[in-house]
């Protein structure tokens, strides 16, 4: 029985990938670009999911390290004439060692403290990139020059694609880790955890700089998609944007920042091009109070909502099979 | 000299408004343990409120002042009942992120309606000057204001029984509940409070500087500076800390740099939690 589940979800899961390799045959150009750039989000989403889904620490930073991601890969292919397949890991590990710089310090600050300390490096950052003409580049901004392999549009969404889906393996690998594990206990009591012989310190702050590295991740392949930068890519409300993705979505899952980044990225691109009045402006206004019902009545967001329904509806399958046959 | 002491009453008067917003924050925190993030939101609303009451609606500013008050009072009760209560005995990360949809609402909501920045003229539009220091009237009212306010606040809290009652929960929630004290009238109470005091700040300071929907934001990230560094809870220390954050800033803005007038709070916060990550002075645990 639990094997033939275990068969169902992999055929899904393929059915699912499936039906993604073949959506640039069957999309127009625009709905194409709008979907690689909601992959590519959802892979910051995917990162904040680790930090705050599974280790319980909400940064609010991410917005920062998706820019830094982003303009350190620009600077690097175009400024110093870096090879674009040293230029991504790099930029990458430039994220993730300033992530590690940044929670030396702030993962000392507990719950909520945490959050201010990391939105308060978030708005440093911003004004950095805002003031610094010679490292934002201005009003110019940043060229990110493509490589040729990259140029078509197809090309760019399965680059992102294949990289989601790399994301979502490695994010996997490490939930079912030692590390997954160390983490969950960490975010349901810390001073329990440390009692039994956990540094929470030490975890936290790996599971921060891994974070780090993944949202620096999606900065890059954001970059290339748009193939400009300015310095609102390290903006704050990013960081409030990935949260509602997340929370949306269902933290400490991991179809949940998939199907609320691409759901509500796709739905709020809609509403932007809806061109009825109101609805553009307003559409944040939906969002926020979205947050706060989802947050006051489904906590666990829409996949753990789905999830508590399907085990409530199969709870009472079974046990009507079961009268039935004690009847 | 005259420079220097120049930069000392914009200091103050910039601490004045740091304090009468770090003590809502604190007094929130200090009795229901809530980390009200969108109460940098709520004094725009207050500016925005003071805008329709007395530059569309042609009511005398000190009037204005109270009806803001009063209204803003009513706005925080509705929060405390619609957002905080219902998530009570949560993770305090539910209730921050909870803030954050409200903090969205509200923004989007006043940028949808009027994206414009706004000004709204001083009540008294009048320059002091004695001995090479120069001073504008507002500045002075900021700075009487939040003095009597808080002075107001201290013997509330002090010498009333509803102000005690504030006091008591904030100590210790069952045994207050056990002596009689409803917890959640209290706290019904304290976000009146709280919010009026904001929105007093908020109609103090309009007439200085432009009014828009994104100036709560950096405010409040300014307030939990304070109210980390002077001790979770504890209102000595947010007076304490609102003022040296304002003297701090009006000298390094004269002095260092305007362009990054906002991140000197921020980066001083993050090296106290560095050295000390549970702020400078120990506050209630």
């Amino acid at each position: 029985m639990e094997k033939k589940a275990k068969y169902a979800k992999a055929a899904a899961l393929l059915a699912l990938l499936g039906i993604a390799a073949a959506l640039p045959w069957l999309l127009g150009k625009y709905q194409v670009r709008i979907l690689t750039l909601a992959m590519a989000w959802t892979i910051a989403t995917l990162s904040l999911n680790l930090i705050l889904g599974y280790a319980g620490q909400a940064s609010l930073a991410h917005g920062a390290f998706l820019g830094i991601g982003a303009y350190s890969f620009g600077i690097m292919v175009e400024r110093v004439g870096l090879n674009f397949w040293l230029s991504l890991p790099l930029a990458c590990l430039v994220t993730a060692l300033l992530g590690m710089l940044v929670g030396l310090p702030s993962l000392r600050a507990k719950g909520p403290y945490f959050a201010i300390v990391t939105l308060c490096f978030n708005v440093i950052i911003l004004k950095v990139f805002e003031n610094w003409n010679w490292l934002s580049g201005g009003i110019q901004g940043q060229v990110v020059p493509r490589p040729a392999f990259l140029v078509q549009r197809w090309a760019r969404y399965y680059f992102v694609l294949a990289f989601l889906v790399l994301t979502l393996v490695v994010m996997r690998l490490i939930v079912k880790s030692m590390l997954g594990v160390t983490l969950m206990s960490i975010r349901s009591n810390e001073d329990l955890a440390e009692a039994v012989g956990v540094n929470s310190f030490r975890n936290k702050l790996l599971a921060f700089v891994v974070s780090c590295f993944t949202v620096g991740l999606a900065g890059v392949l954001l970059a290339l998609e748009n193939g400009q930068l300015d310095f609102t890519i390290t903006n704050y409300l990013y960081s409030f944007y990935l949260l509602i993705y997340l929370l949306i979505g269902g933290v400490a899952t991991l179809s949940g920042p998939v199907v609320g980044t691409i759901g509500l990225y796709l739905l709020l691109d809609y509403m932007k091009n809806i061109g009825i009045k109101g609805v553009e402006e307003f559409r944040y206004f939906l969002f926020g109070l979205v947050l706060v019902l989802v947050i006051i009545f489904f906590p666990m967001g829409i996949v753990g909502g789905a999830r508590r329904i399907w085990e409530w509806a199969r709870g009472r399958l079974r046990r009507g099979e079961a009268q039935e046959v004690a009847g | 000299m005259s420079f220097f002491l120049n930069q000392v009453i914009i200091g103050i008067q910039l601490g004045s408004q740091y304090v009468m917003v770090a003590l809502g924050l604190t007094l929130i925190f200090g009795i229901l343990d809530i980390s009200h993030f969108a109460h940098g939101h709520l004094y725009m609303i207050g500016a925005y409120l003071l805008y329709m009451v007395m530059v569309l609606g042609g009511v005398n500013y000190w009037l204005a002042l109270f009806i803001c008050m009063a209204a803003l009072a009513l706005v925080g009760m509705l929060v405390e009942r619609a957002v905080y209560r219902p998530l009570r005995g949560q993770p305090q990360i539910n209730t921050f992120i909870a803030a954050i949809g409200l903090i969205l609402m509200l923004e989007t909501l006043v940028r949808g309606i009027q994206p414009k920045a706004l000004s709204v003229p001083k009540p008294i539009d009048k320059t002091l000057s004695f001995g090479g220091i120069s001073m504008e009237v507002q500045r002075l009212i900021v700075i009487i204001g939040a003095i009597l306010l808080i002075t107001a606040l201290q013997l509330f809290i002090k010498r009333t029984r509803l102000g005690t009652a504030i006091e008591a929960v904030a100590q210790d929630r069952e045994g207050a509940s056990l002596v009689g004290i409803s917890v959640n009238r209290i706290s019904a109470l304290t976000f009146a409070v709280a919010t009026a005091l904001a929105a007093a700040a908020a109609v103090f300071m309009a007439p200085l500087a432009f009014i828009s929907p994104e100036m709560g934001g950096v405010l409040i990230l300014k307030a939990f500076v304070i109210v980390v560094i002077g001790g979770l809870g504890s209102i000595k220390g947010a007076i304490a800390g609102g003022y040296i954050l304002g003297l701090l800033e009006a000298l390094a803005i004269a002095y260092v740099s305007s362009a990054y007038k906002d991140v000197f709070a921020f980066a001083v916060l993050i090296v106290i939690l560095a050295v000390r990550p549970t702020g400078l002075f120990r506050g209630r645990d």
